[in-house]
């Protein structure tokens, strides 16, 4: 699939050279291509979706494993695992008929009040915009991370919570030493949602504002990867713009499969540290 | 002559030995259940500062249950209980579970030491619970403890691996360790040599030898050989009743009750 996206890319490739990655000037019209505002797009945009989801869905796992009474947890635990299987297409309706009107005339003029000379919250509250991409993707990654840091959890042994009871743990003490037992499963359930988000593509596309630019700004309009794919492949009139795009593709491509081997390898790390002695 | 001898049998709180002995718990009436089904009934029983208490008794009878609502556990398992433990004077219901288990520690049945800490750490995981930190006071207090639990000499230059990384006896005396570091009074013990070898629970057993005289332990056990070598004082439970109780020496040498007798004999359980 690589060597696919690579043979069809040479001509982009030879073109544009390294510049292809770091130029910020993508424009069709001149055929100028330069990829590092949707870089930066799907960057940014996944990580701020993952700073909101994480807290929530670790607390929303640690809830339903460890706290939540039993009569409790089932319809909770069905009702995150639903969220999960809402299509795309659906968030981003929501996205803008909800969330980017209460964006542009609640919480961004807020934000400015509030933080007149922050850099992250200047230019005019569109609504549309990084900030309501990421939190988009973190309503769509939230399901995925706190689904499957419950069954984690669910798998650490009783034998483990009962020995911290018996020292005279708390619950909230109890509950650290099972998250630290869990530590290598979490991080997976992490990796596997921040997947996700770099590789999802409609609902962002629909509230991002799709504008090829950097900007420090969480209110302005940017590009992710995913996004300029399915909005301009149907487009692409010129052999160069076809071949960027699908170099653009290779670079998705290749950076999750860089994240990916970077999360295998930090999860191995921290199981390698204290394998169980088989008893 | 008559009335005493309806209130041995009925009322077999304390054995004719125990008579001068300071008592540490008493349990008055006790029964417990899990949702419906009751696992004791009315058990009452005294237990004397400073000496092995064995509870003995076929599978399912609740032993464990008897064990563990003494330090409150049966609550994490969601059972619930009626009478009284008197600990120290004060009912065991009425005192913070947290306070309580760290004056009478437990040790399971399978070795269940905390696989990402190291040895070091899970010593002193009770200690830092209590928000203790000193790190030279602690260094003291893990030989201490590590030698009390006869494990020093094996795993003093492993201080640092993981807890995981012991034998399953060497986990199970870290475990033991880790229960005397907070320095409970009592220690309940819950079948603590049955996923052991023979050497290693040879090595558990001189242990609680030591150990009896610092603290008073409470130790369930399927292995009647094992009652008899390690405790005082014996308990036989069946289907969830206390059948006798009594020294240990009389109870293996001439048991009142015919189930009593029959189960130590191997005739049954």
């Amino acid at each position: 699939m690589g060597w696919e996206m690579y043979t069809n890319s040479v001509l982009s490739i030879r073109k544009f050279g390294f510049g292809f990655l770091t130029s910020t000037t993508w424009d069709p019209f001149s055929q100028v291509f330069g990829a590092l505002p949707m870089i930066y797009g799907t960057l940014i945009s996944s990580l701020l979706s993952l700073i909101i989801a994480i807290p929530l869905g670790l607390g929303v796992a640690v809830f339903l494993s460890e706290l939540a009474p039993a009569w409790l947890e089932k319809p909770l635990s069905f009702l995150t695992e639903l969220l999960a299987g809402i299509p795309s297409v659906i968030y981003g309706l929501w996205g803008i008929f909800v969330l980017v009107p209460w964006l542009r005339d609640t919480v961004e003029p807020f934000l400015q009040n509030k933080f007149p000379n922050s850099p992250f919250f200047q230019g005019a509250p569109y609504g549309f915009g990084m900030l309501a991409a990421a939190i988009i993707l973190s309503i769509m990654v939230l399901p995925i991370i706190s689904s499957i840091s419950r069954d984690v959890l669910k798998s650490v042994p009783n034998s483990q919570r009962e020995a911290a009871y018996a020292l005279g743990a708390t619950k909230w003490e109890v509950t650290k030493i099972v998250l630290s037992y869990a530590k290598s499963g979490l991080l997976g359930a992490i990796i596997l949602g921040l997947g996700r988000a770099i590789g999802e593509t409609m609902a962002v596309t629909m509230v991002i504002g799709n504008r090829p630019q950097i900007s420090a700004s969480l209110l302005d309009p940017g590009y992710t990867m995913a996004s300029v794919l399915a909005n301009e492949f149907t487009e692409a009139a010129s052999d160069l713009y076809l071949s960027s795009l699908i170099e653009l593709a290779l670079v998705l491509f290749i950076i999750t499969i860089i994240i990916n081997i970077f999360a295998r390898l930090l999860v191995w790390s921290t199981e390698r540290k204290w394998k169980l002695s088989p008893m | 002559m008559e009335v005493i001898e309806k209130t041995k049998t009925e009322n077999i709180t304390k054995t004719e030995s125990m008579i001068h002995q300071p008592i540490k718990i008493s349990v008055q009436n006790l029964s417990a259940y899990f949702g419906k089904s009751q696992v004791l009934k009315n058990i009452s029983i005294d237990i004397p500062e400073k000496k092995v208490l064995a509870i003995i008794g076929p599978s399912g009878c609740g032993k464990s249950t008897f064990l563990r609502s003494i330090n409150r556990m049966h609550e994490v398992a969601r059972g619930t209980i009626t009478g009284k433990i008197i600990f120290d004077g004060e009912d065991v219901m009425k005192v913070d579970p947290v306070y309580l288990r760290r004056k009478i520690g437990m040790v399971f049945q399978k070795p269940n030491p905390f696989p990402t800490m190291s040895v070091f750490n899970n010593v002193v995981a009770g200690l830092k619970l209590n928000g203790f930190r000193n790190r030279k006071a602690l260094k003291e207090i893990v030989e201490k403890t590590l030698k009390q639990a006869a494990l020093w000499d094996e795993v003093k230059d492993m201080l640092n691996k993981s807890g995981a990384n012991l034998s399953g006896g060497q986990q199970q005396r870290l475990c033991i360790a880790r229960t005397i570091a907070i320095n409970p009074e009592v220690i309940l013990m819950d079948e603590p040599a049955s996923a052991l070898d023979p050497i290693s629970t040879a090595k558990i057993e001189e242990l609680i030898f030591e150990l009896k005289k610092d603290y008073t332990i409470i130790i369930v056990t399927h292995n009647m050989q094992q009652a008899a070598r390690v405790s005082d004082y014996t308990a036989f439970f069946y289907m969830g009743e206390l059948i006798e109780f009594s020294d240990t020496k009389k109870m293996f040498t001439a048991p009142v009750k015919k189930q009593t007798e029959d189960y130590i004999t191997g005739r049954f359980g």
